[in-house]
């Protein structure tokens, strides 16, 4: 086809002025801010000598008092298994009630706005509130990931009950079956596989997440690792954050393990 | 017309269909069915054909309560089902057996455990929920399975089955309700032509069996005469015709599906 034959259809992409608009404006905003709050390189450079001796400081990391530490593990861990015990057996009824294709408006409302209460605040702001209500100590911990749990399963599994197929509950419904029946055998089947790959997921975010309660005095580990950070003793902070990451590492490989007994 | 009438001398009088001046609207003032009357009763199948969005499934699902009617009564086996709720109307579906068009079974669950959700509507959760069904449910659903011929699947997934093989597993399961009465709703329309046959087949033989009145929804009118022994047409929510399939000519399907070039 030559030029003169060709006909003019016009460009084939359009051109998204606003698109481009928000990405100058992005750039703009960003370069704006790094002036105002005086991020500068010359701070980096400096920033960049301290951490060097702050770490030359962490080497070697010291494990003498290793029972101190162990002991610490054992309540983070403890912690983290309670809350997701809880959390989860919390958050399937509570996201099961949530859910708006099986629930009338009035019941699903006040339960969406129960785990949106349970999202809108970070773990550290619910450890506060919970160590001022129960005292320091696990127990504020534990109640601090529990919300948390729900917060994020609940969300999620009322997410995972709202894309199901509706057409084995028709059937079930037809052939006269109670409702606990048909939330077992038409409901939960379709679900049970995501709602084992959230726990363990969730699992592994409390443990992340007890390590960080104790910082604000919910129990754990956090509490230890913020004494001796204060206490300039970064050669045991270097040992409780060599734990907590082959804690996690752990963590990890477990729930990888778990997933693949239930796929 | 009353529902005594309607039973008087027929073979088997308690197991019957009766639907009486039944209307159902979704919108107020737009009729998707307007005063539908019928009865099936003893051992007859009956088909419902009529075009796509003429209101065939929401008929058929009126029949048990899966869409509530707007006015009218439905009987089954001579007890009105149209006012229950709850409890009551969970009791009164049990009787009515029911088939999918997309079988609407649980992929996930194994081919006997879907047979046996026919019998949810007997057994307590907490029994269905740890698999303790009576002994005889469990037998029934093992024989039903043989004669079938999916015998050999009873443990496999039913996602693992072929469209023919899951119908039957839908039809097995309505059938362990031991139904008065059985509705398809357009049964073979996800189906090949030979398997639609089968599974017409199998409707029909089973409703025999088990003296089961049998109420279809299909929109091949083909299938419809070999299997039925009557045919009711609907058209914009109105019976056109209701009679047996040898007297339903051309002209009768022109009104039923309009046009006529489709018919030569």
């Amino acid at each position: 086809m030559t030029a003169d034959t060709a006909k003019n259809f016009g460009p084939a992409f359009r051109t998204n002025w606003w698109a481009r608009a928000g990405w100058l404006a992005a750039v703009l905003y960003a370069a704006y801010a790094a002036n105002y709050l005086d991020v500068s390189w010359v701070r980096f450079l400096q920033g960049l000598g301290n951490g060097a001796a702050f770490l030359a400081e962490m080497v070697p990391p010291n494990f003498s008092r290793w029972q101190l530490l162990a002991a610490n593990l054992i309540e983070t861990v403890q912690i983290a298994i309670i809350a997701s015990a809880f959390g989860i057996l919390f958050s399937l009824p509570v996201g099961l009630l949530a859910a708006r294709n099986l629930m009338p408006s009035w019941i699903t409302w006040p339960f969406r706005a129960f785990i949106a209460l349970c999202r809108s605040f970070h773990p550290v702001i619910f450890a506060i509130l919970f160590v001022k209500a129960v005292g320091f100590g696990p127990l504020a911990g534990i109640l601090t990931l529990i919300f948390a749990s729900i917060g994020f399963i609940g969300k999620l599994f009322t997410e995972a009950i709202e894309e199901i197929s509706l057409k084995p509950l028709e059937a079930l419904r037809a052939a006269g079956a109670p409702f606990m029946s048909v939330i077992i055998y038409a409901v939960l089947p379709q679900v049970l596989n995501r709602f084992i790959g959230f726990s363990s997921y969730q699992l592994d975010a409390n443990l992340r997440n007890s390590t960080m309660v104790g910082i604000v005095g919910a129990g754990g580990i956090g509490g230890t690792l913020f004494a001796a950070f204060q206490r300039f003793d970064y050669d045991f902070l270097a040992a409780i954050l060599i734990s907590i990451i082959a804690l996690v590492m752990l963590s990890e490989f477990i729930s990888t393990r778990i997933k693949r007994v239930f796929q | 017309m009353t529902v005594e009438e309607q039973t008087d001398g027929s073979a088997n009088p308690q197991r019957s269909i009766c639907i009486e001046n039944l209307s159902k609207e979704y919108v107020r003032g737009k009729p998707v069915l307007h005063n539908i009357s019928f009865t099936v009763e003893g051992q007859s199948s009956v088909a419902i054909i009529g075009p796509s969005g003429t209101g065939k499934s929401t008929l058929i699902r009126c029949v048990n309560k899966l869409i509530p009617p707007t006015s009218g009564n439905v009987y089954i086996s001579g007890e009105n089902i149209t006012h229950l709720t709850g409890r009551n109307l969970r009791m009164a579906r049990r009787k009515i057996g029911m088939v999918f068009q997309e079988f609407n079974l649980v992929e996930r669950l194994s081919v006997m455990e879907n047979v046996l959700c026919g019998r949810l509507g007997y057994v307590p959760s907490w029994r269905a929920w740890l698999r303790k069904y009576p002994q005889s449910d469990i037998d029934k659903a093992f024989a039903l399975l043989e004669s079938i011929g999916l015998l050999e699947f009873a443990r496999q997934r039913a996602d693992s089955l072929s469209g023919g093989q899951r119908q039957r597993v839908g039809i097995a399961r309505a059938i362990m309700q031991e139904p008065h009465v059985l509705l398809a709703d357009e049964p073979t329309s996800s189906l090949d032509p030979k398997t639609s046959v089968e599974i017409m087949e199998l409707l029909v033989s089973l409703s025999g069996e088990h003296d089961i009145p049998l109420l279809i929804n299909i929109h091949d009118v083909e299938l419809a005469r070999r299997f039925t022994v009557r045919v009711i047409g609907l058209s914009k929510g109105g019976i056109i015709y209701d009679g047996p399939p040898s007297e339903l000519t051309n002209d009768h399907l022109k009104q039923i599906y309009g046009g006529e070039n489709w018919l030569q």
